[in-house]
């Protein structure tokens, strides 16, 4: 059978740390890092006699998640323990919840080469990250570092409904453009606040069985999620191809040689032995506090996108580019309410700083300029004190140091050059040592312009006035005629 | 009369008075326990040094006319299952044998800011589990009535000690008759409150929808001032109830008339000894006599309670033990090449056979396949059993049973059959499972000389029902004339 006859069919579990202040079942800290076992108190280094308290802005961000992503919210749900032994799992157990999420049957929407795409949400629940093990790299073993362990979580469970790595990674994005809206996550990947367990099978197209499926835990980067995907899929393909059967198991991408591997042995098959939590008491939710919660959501991606297409004329691309991620869309907002320009601001943003930041490998959320200084950059390009060539100079300076536009000009010297005396100076010095062109031109080769003007803005260094040199070219060429 | 036989409250009296004082007090303690616990073997460790130095503190504090709590400088046993900060608390476990708590349990809190004074740790069944104290890792607990005999358990160094007069009082933890059955079995008064009165932080867990801490004490007085300072809400137990904090020395009202009784017959039945249901029936022939309305009532549903108790507080148990890994804190074998053989092997020498058996069963009725039969079937049950309570309650304002089927049994008897060990706790147990407040007070000596008790159930949170009817019965009688003999021992 030819590969273009099977479909994939991806399934992921997205765990995403919440950023609350204190941990989910103590109030020590969340934050990141720290010196090992710093982040830590009797209660999440599990000290015999402790119990856990729930963090009620815990509940409160799950709860925003779920209304963000179109879910029903269980009013009466509860923690369930969840039993296996591991040494970054201090009570050998995690709180979780298994059989009522907080949250349950929603969806997000992504955008597909088909058009717009549903992908249906199984359940969010709330549980405890675990901590960390170093192992040692001169083998004197494994330390534990219980930091982690206790920073709260939502594990986010889509139904089977991606059909590619593509769908996978838009989908994965939107959840994170979502969470970084409502503000319940910084969702930094490297920092592994954002990652997925992918589940992945393939069928022949048409079938309405599942395949076999396998699980490719903890990846944390849209790059690895892609790569993997689509590894995974030619390999269990051709298993299938070579008459072998998929085994159910979990896998280990290795993102150095590209390839997937067994990540335990397979005569553990895990037994959680799940029960509801007898140190926690159930988790009532009432139409109330539900309501107030989606009263106080911010604005989300959809609506912004609506607005901007109503309200600020942007394309439909550029609408789609700019809400695609909190950072772009308050960066937009903000640049706008200085410069009143939203068609240049929203062209800098799905241009030059998309292409900056891709060039950087970096995420919106490292933007570290504000709308501030993009909206008196908009502005300077709109007085017409710097040319868009010159603007682009200036982001590029903005990703290395925020300053004010005005001021990154002033200190380059960079101001465009608007003096009429000044540029007609220019203008007929390049017309002196060019007479080639000049007679091409006359010949009827309107290319020679473009030539000139290039020529003209290389002698001013790029901060001659395009309209301004553009128009005195012609009146000295017509001149001669 | 030496200063270790009298009560808290007498103690109290006395140190108001001046005729006494905390160190004099504390001293006496300790005197006690050197010439008594070779024998009797109730305590796990002593904290004589810090004791003597906060005694001597308090009586400062109390000469130069600060204001202090009346229970200041006023000894406490703990059982050894209670997190003391910078103590060990072992559980009687060679787990734990050399862990030293970094944090002090809610109720040492309280006790603390009485400026109580702390004896020692008490010994215990291994993890609270087990009816006799002869679980413990490190020895055996001998009753004061008869040193060849058991104290009960799994709190038998609290119920030991009190008895044995080498403390005051102390506290215990009951999941399934752990207060009360060695109470009655030492002949002292032993409370298990409601669930969720007393915050179980720092309790070491067993079953944590079970667990509760109580007093054990000489008198009811004591018990209901010693609950007094325990009793309350914790933020930090999130099962603790919030609710109206009470003085439960108000309802020390030596009074029952019209206080309606119930006697559940299949508690005065089959299964109980012939001495203590007639000790039993007696009890009831004296409330009645002190005008309240004593009936015979049914409780059918308790003969499912041991077994829906041992499957919920053992899956409770195998989840709440999984702590004991090897890896932070407490045994570690030294056996071992790999992460599975620390698990596997720290556990095998760290726990004794008693703990294994219920982990091992706990694992069982939580593993996918068994869990609808057992644990769901066991939760099933537990809300019917509620019921049942709920439904006496409606006419009873107590319900007056046996504490234990027997008297103290001997050493060594019921060791090899673990079953027939379980069956201890047949009265006690259905009390937990209802989450209900249950009392044990001394009432007789069998034919032995050995200790009865009986037991009085309330509904939840109506501790005082159980400490006015307690406290009238103990005005009327005189049980407390009878002192252990320490006999045996020989053998």
């Amino acid at each position: 059978m030819a590969r273009e006859d099977y479909e994939v069919v991806i399934g992921l579990e997205v765990h995403c740390e919440l950023s609350t202040k204190t941990k989910i079942f103590c109030s020590c800290s969340t934050e990141f890092g720290g010196e090992p076992n710093t982040h830590c108190c009797p209660i999440c280094m599990a000290m015999p006699g402790t119990l856990p308290v729930l963090n009620e802005k815990v509940v409160e961000y799950a709860v925003k998640a779920g209304l963000a992503t179109n879910c029903s919210i269980e009013k009466n749900s509860k923690n369930d323990r969840k039993n296996y032994f591991y040494p970054d799992n201090p009570k050998s157990y995690q709180i979780s919840q298994y059989d009522k999420p907080l949250c349950y049957d929603g969806y997000v929407t992504i955008e597909t080469e088909e058009g717009e795409k549903k992908i249906r949400i199984e359940r969010i629940h709330i549980e405890e990250d675990a901590g960390k093990l170093n192992h040692d790299e001169y083998g004197r073993g494994s330390f534990v570092d219980l930091n982690r362990a206790g920073v709260p979580l939502i594990e986010v469970v889509s139904k089977p409904d991606l059909r590619s790595a593509k769908e996978a990674e838009s989908y994965m994005r939107k959840l994170k453009s979502i969470f970084e809206y409502i503000e319940i996550s910084d969702c930094k990947m490297e920092q592994g606040s954002l990652r997925a367990d992918v589940n992945v099978s393939v069928r022949k197209k048409g079938s309405k069985e599942f395949g076999t499926r396998t699980e490719m835990k903890n990846m944390n980067s849209f790059r690895n999620i892609v790569r993997a995907i689509e590894y995974e899929t030619e390999r269990q393909i051709d298993e299938i191809e070579n008459g072998n059967e998929i085994m159910q198991e979990s896998l280990r991408w290795d993102e150095i040689s590209g390839r997937t591997f067994p990540m335990r042995d397979k005569e553990d098959a895990d037994d959680y032995r799940y029960f509801p939590e007898p140190d926690l008491v159930s988790i009532k939710l009432s139409d109330e506090y539900i309501n107030k919660i989606k009263n106080e959501l911010p604005e989300l991606p959809e609506s912004r996108r609506k607005r901007y297409i109503d309200d600020y004329n942007l394309t439909e691309k550029a609408a789609n580019f700019v809400t695609s991620s909190k950072y772009y869309s308050n960066l937009f907002e903000e640049a706008v309410e200085i410069c009143k320009n939203p068609k240049t601001v929203g062209n800098l943003i799905m241009s030059d700083i998309a292409r900056i930041l891709n060039e950087r490998e970096e995420e919106p959320d490292s933007l570290k300029f504000t709308g501030k200084e993009l909206g008196e950059l908009v502005t300077l390009i709109d007085k017409g004190t710097i040319s868009s060539s010159i603007a682009k100079k200036v982001l590029e300076e903005l990703f290395n140091e925020v300053k004010m536009p005005s001021k990154i000009i002033e200190e380059k010297g960079w101001v465009q050059i608007s003096d009429e005396n000044a540029i007609k100076e220019v203008v007929e010095k390049v017309l002196d040592a060019n007479p080639q062109s000049v007679s091409d031109y006359k010949a009827g080769k309107d290319k020679a312009l473009g030539f000139l003007v290039g020529q003209a803005m290389k002698e001013t260094k790029g901060k001659a006035n395009p309209q301004m040199l553009n128009k005195l070219f012609l009146e000295e060429l017509k001149k001669g005629e | 009369m030496q200063l270790y036989e009298y009560t808290v409250h007498e103690l109290i009296e006395k140190l108001e008075k001046g005729e006494t004082s905390s160190e004099e007090i504390t001293k006496d303690y300790f005197k006690r326990i050197k010439e008594i616990d070779p024998k009797v073997k109730a305590y796990i460790s002593t904290l004589e040094e810090s004791a003597l130095e906060k005694a001597r503190k308090i009586d400062e504090k109390r000469k130069s006319g600060e204001t202090l709590s009346k229970f200041a400088g006023i000894p406490i046993g703990i059982k050894d299952n209670m997190c003391i900060e910078g103590t060990k608390t072992t559980c009687s476990s060679k787990m734990l044998e050399n862990f030293v708590a970094p944090y002090n349990a809610t109720v040492i809190e309280k006790l603390n800011d009485e400026d109580v004074v702390y004896l020692g740790k008490l010994n215990m069944d291994e993890f609270a589990m087990g009816s006799s104290t002869e679980r413990s890792a490190f020895f055996i607990t001998h009753n004061p009535w008869d040193l060849d005999r058991v104290p009960g358990g799994s709190s038998g160094g609290s119920a030991a000690a009190v008895a044995a007069d080498m403390a005051p009082w102390a506290l215990g933890s009951d999941t399934g008759g752990s207060i009360r059955q060695p109470s009655s079995l030492c002949g002292v008064v032993g409370l298990k409150p409601t669930y969720g009165l007393v915050s179980r932080y720092g309790l070491v867990a067993f079953a944590s929808s079970l667990d509760q801490i109580g007093p054990i004490t000489k008198d009811v007085t004591d018990s209901a001032m010693l609950l007094n300072l325990i009793a309350g809400h914790d933020e930090k137990d999130s099962t603790s109830m919030d609710l109206e904090k009470k003085d439960y020395t108000k309802a020390l009202v030596n009074d029952v008339k019209g206080m309606r009784i119930g006697i559940p017959k299949e508690y005065v039945g089959e299964g109980i000894n012939e001495e203590v249901k007639n000790a039993i029936l007696e009890v009831a022939k004296k409330y009645e006599e002190l005008g309240a309305v004593v009936e015979d009532c049914s409780f059918d549903v308790g003969q499912y309670a041991t077994s829906v108790y041992y499957i919920i507080a053992d899956a409770e148990a195998s989840s709440n033990l999984g702590r004991f890994d090897g890896i932070r804190y407490g045994y570690r074998s030294e056996k071992y090449d790999n992460l599975k053989d620390i698990y596997r092997n720290s556990r095998s020498e760290g726990f004794g056979p008693e703990v294994k058996r219920r982990i091992m069963v706990g694992t069982y009725v939580l593993s996918s396949g068994y869990y609808d039969a057992y644990y769901k079937k066991a939760q099933k049950v537990r809300t019917v059993i509620k019921d049942a309570y709920n439904k006496l309650f409606e006419k009873y304002d107590l319900l007056l049973t046996p504490t234990s089927p027997t008297t103290a049994f001997k050493i060594g008897e019921k060791t090899e059959n673990p079953l027939e060990m379980y069956l201890a706790d047949i009265c006690t147990v259905p009390v937990n499972i209802g989450g209900l407040p249950g009392m044990s007070i001394p009432c007789a000596l069998d034919s032995n000389g050995m200790p009865i008790g009986f037991q009085l159930i309330a509904k939840p949170f109506a501790e005082e029902n159980i400490f006015r009817a307690a406290y009238t019965y103990e005005q009327n009688t005189n049980f407390r004339e009878n002192k252990p003999s320490f006999k045996g021992g020989n053998s």
